[in-house]
């Protein structure tokens, strides 16, 4: 009874939201999932290859699951679905980023574990257990399944409410959340059996890539219907950054993913480019996956959750534009940095090198604006560990992305290259800047979402922040450390010109730092599984834990 | 400058600064101009840029691409410093071919040079299946004791890394174990009964004890089988690549169930020939690192070996 008084708090404008559009909207849907739901009879039935037919079984099921839940709810109450904004699908999507974050993070600390001591986690009869496997496994769940459902949730949360607009497309939200998780299933499970391109953050195989291209499609025409009806007169800074986020992360997952299937019974496929040429391809999307996903996504998360948990203005909208403008013309010429000493042709090396250093200051445009939105309200720090998960994270991105130029230019990258520098270099972005903005956004939207007056505890929340700033800490630190100390034996030499380490002797040194790490790892995940306790108990509306404190007053 | 409206711009009581004029769901945003300090390190590295790109190799055009006031190339500089580090060995990869034994032995120098180039290729290349220094692991010899399957010579060794083992070099070491038990041709049984002398042969029987009755069955097995290769005293047959089965150093195990196993299945290892990526200067330094390693054997046989072992190979 109680939700039914504030689903009607929320009915303010029904008008336009009743289900009339549904039926076609909802027989469009049917007519994809049949579709495909035929294809992958085809697929299965003419498999040439065990694994495709699997994965084939597999998508099938999920047309066929998608068909019943298109049935079920079409036979709902669709009056109760006409509120101001269309807030379900971000539940959903807080959620799904919880179960894919700790899931993520878990196989994160399995491989390091794998490294630290991989005679005991080494199982032979199973296979899919190796660490090539389980390695895209993990980077794919933290950044494509937790990272992209907290975008996608937190996009459509933003969007509707800087736009004073409901969201748009009825029913295609949904198509877009549960597209979305089939395509992370279609790729994890294709994974653990071996079925990969063998392109870094890009391994799911065509058919996979196919219909995330669909998915997305439908996430931009969403995203850009709803910004076309908005109410207010300008788009929001959020929005411009999401919005290059969905943009460009369509055209690099078009590009990299060029390829012709051996079969259209068969998962496996050759790139449309070869040698070097693939080489740049691939790199100019791996770096732009971290422009525009990792980077412009979570920016647009900043811009409006911190302004928000402060209560404070952006520090500066014209910093905003112009850190906004430099910092997509820039990151999309960064690429070739990671190709440096290579086959790759130099000067196309030091495109990729002087742009990475332009890139410095408008990477710290956003850190900037992040940091000094808290001007007026630093005392908050103090009392809201949310907001403090949230300006961390922008510390670290500002140190990251200092970082990342240094190691893109050429001399420094001769030392840093292939070592685990790098290893630690995209973590303190992926733990420390995605993870806790993240983290902070999740925290903001489970209680505003379920209608809870606070988080069930704060308490649970400082522990949250040390553990896991603790845990980044380790792990960067022994990263450091050890990719140093590995690129020094890499280039060390004796007097007659020898090299003086061979490559096992420079594995074996980075033993203890590889036990660090995986302490720090699991130090995140411990973090994480509190904070999936917290926002369950949060969204379940158990009272908080303590009576709340009167509002601290600052020593004077 | 973004508030086209002309009403008038709300003051941040905080900051002093004017807001944009605009709000969204409670946000707004302060007019700030750009701090100075972004803007012109911002600045200094559009420039720094610039000026590397005159610098340096940058700017693709339609045929090659801006070479740069440097002239500078990666490919041209490294192919000069491996020039120059191939023309500074080269004196003393010759001397090393064309040396004897007893050659290396005297020159102090030559002796250094070649344990260090033969302990940097071994790291990378021959450490993956036979260990740091060459300490073994099952199913690859050990070569730092002085117990040899093809022979402990320098010569010997040398030429096992040049053409390797059951390589598919035309000369490669080759020997194969028949597997009798997957093939059938021995019993379980009788597989159980060599297995006990064969246990019996070596120190393996203090651990083992192996049963005598048995072993005395076994003993007529391994004349009529095994002897052939191993030899009537089992102390091996180096021109065949037989190990010796006296002296408790085993390739697959001496556990009894292991040497069973090895009965059963007659495992034999691949080692690459190493001709088709080391010039001959570098295999004879291998040769000498691994010969340092604590097993090697002077040119001359050992007075004490036994009888039906000649060196083996060229």
């Amino acid at each position: 009874m109680e939700s039914r008084a504030r689903a009607g708090e929320a009915m303010i404008r029904t008008e336009t939201i009743t289900g009339r559009a549904a039926p076609w909207e909802a027989a469009l849907i049917a007519a994809i999932l049949i579709a495909g739901g035929f294809l992958t009879v085809f697929g299965a039935a003419f498999a040439t290859d065990p694994m495709f037919k699997v994965q084939m079984y597999m998508a099938m099921a999920g047309f066929v699951l998608g068909l019943g839940g298109l049935t079920f709810w079409l036979g709902q109450d669709r009056a109760e679905q006409a509120t101001r904004y269309h807030d379900n699908v971000v539940k959903a999507g807080v959620i799904a980023s919880m179960f894919w974050g700790i899931a993520g993070l878990l196989v994160g600390v399995v491989i390091a574990l794998q490294l630290s001591f991989p005679n005991l986690f080494y199982f032979p009869d199973l296979g899919w257990t190796n660490f090539g496997r389980l390695r895209p496994l993990h980077t794919s769940a933290v950044i494509f399944a937790f990272g992209g459902n907290v975008l996608i949730a937190t996009s459509f949360y933003v969007v509707q409410r800087t736009s004073r607009a409901r969201l748009a497309g009825g029913l295609w939200p949904w198509f877009v959340f549960w597209g979305y998780q089939a395509f992370i299933v279609m790729a994890g499970t294709g994974y653990l059996m071996g079925v990969t391109q063998g392109r870094e953050y890009a391994e799911p195989p065509w058919y996979a890539d196919l219909w995330l291209t669909l998915v997305w499609v439908v996430y931009l025409l969403v995203f850009l219907a709803t910004l076309w009806k908005r109410e207010e007169k300008h788009i929001y800074v959020a929005n411009w950054f999401y919005l290059a986020f969905i943009v460009t992360i369509a055209m690099l997952h078009i590009v990299n993913n060029l390829a012709m299937p051996i079969s259209f019974a068969d998962w496996f496929s050759y790139s449309a480019f070869a040698g070097v040429q693939d080489a740049l391809t691939q790199w100019w999307y791996g770096h732009n996956a971290v422009g525009f996903f990792l980077t412009a996504g979570f920016l647009g998360i900043m811009y409006y959750f911190i302004p928000k948990q402060a209560n404070r203005p952006v520090y500066s909208y014209r910093l905003s534009i112009i850190h906004f403008w430099a910092l997509i013309f820039l990151y999309i010429w960064a690429g070739p940095h990671h190709l440096h000493y290579t086959a790759l042709p130099q000067w196309a090396q030091t495109l990729g090198a002087t742009f990475s250093v332009m890139l410095w200051m408008p990477s710290w445009g956003g850190m900037i604006n992040g940091l000094m939105t808290l001007s007026g309200a630093w005392d908050k720090l103090r009392t809201d560990p949310v907001l403090r998960m949230m300006v961390v994270s922008v510390a670290f991105y500002g140190m990251s992305t200092f970082e990342g130029p240094m190691m893109s230019v050429r001399t420094v990258n001769a030392l840093s290259h292939y070592t685990d520098w790098t290893i630690g270099h995209v973590h303190s972005g992926a733990l420390g800047w995605v993870g806790f903005v993240s983290f902070g956004a999740l925290y903001c939207l489970t209680p505003w979402l379920w209608k809870r007056e606070r988080l069930h505890s704060n308490a649970l929340v400082e522990w949250h922040f040390w553990i896991a700033t603790i845990g980044i800490v380790l792990y960067i630190t022994a990263m450091w450390v050890a990719g140093i100390m590995q690129g020094l034996m890499w280039r060390a030499y004796d007097q007659l010109g020898f090299l003086q380490y061979s490559f096992v002797e420079t594995v074996e040194a980075m033993h203890p730092y590889y036990i660090i790490r995986a302490l720090g790892g699991l130090l995140y995940l411990a973090g994480a599984l509190l904070m999936a306790y917290n926002l369950w108990r949060t969204a379940r509306g158990d009272a908080p834990a303590r009576a709340p404190v009167p509002h601290a007053v600052p020593a004077e | 400058m973004s508030a086209s409206d002309n009403e008038p711009r709300e003051i941040d009581a905080h900051s002093g600064q004017a807001t944009t004029g605009h709000e969204w769901d409670g946000v707004k945003e302060l007019d700030t101009p750009l701090p100075r300090w972004w803007l012109y390190i911002f600045y200094a590295t559009i420039v720094a840029a610039v000026i590397y790109w005159v610098l340096m190799p940058a700017w693709p055009l339609v045929n090659g691409y801006t070479k740069g006031v440097l002239n500078y190339s990666d490919r041209r500089i490294v192919m000069e410093n491996v020039g120059a580090l191939e023309t500074a060995r080269a004196a003393d990869y010759a001397r090393l071919r064309d040396a004897s034994f007893d050659d290396i032995i005297a020159d102090q120098s030559l002796q250094e040079f070649a344990l260090a180039a033969g302990e940097a290729a071994f790291g990378d290349n021959c450490a993956t299946c036979h260990g740091a220094g060459g300490a073994g692991a099952p199913g690859y010899p050990s070569l730092a004791d002085n117990v040899w399957i093809w022979g402990g010579t320098l010569a010997d060794i040398e030429h096992t890394i040049t053409v390797g083992v059951r390589s598919g070099h035309p000369q490669a070491r080759f020997s194969q174990m028949p597997a009798f038990g997957r093939d059938g041709l021995l019993a379980p049984r009788q597989i159980a009964d060599v297995t006990e002398y064969v246990l019996s042969l070596s120190e393996a029987r203090r651990r083992a004890a192996p049963d005598a009755a048995a072993a005395a069955r076994g003993a007529i097995v391994y004349a009529e089988q095994c002897a052939i290769c191993h030899g009537a005293n089992a102390a091996g047959d180096r021109a065949q690549g037989a190990p010796s089965l006296v002296d408790d150093i085993w390739l697959y195990g001496g556990s009894r169930e292991e040497v069973r196993r090895q009965i059963e299945t007659g495992r034999g290892g691949v080692m690459p020939n190493w001709d088709r990526r080391f010039d001959p200067g570098l295999i004879r330094a291998l040769a000498v690192y691994v010969y340092a390693q604590g097993g090697g054997e002077p040119d001359a046989p050992a007075p004490a070996s036994s009888a039906t072992e000649t060196p083996a190979g060229e």
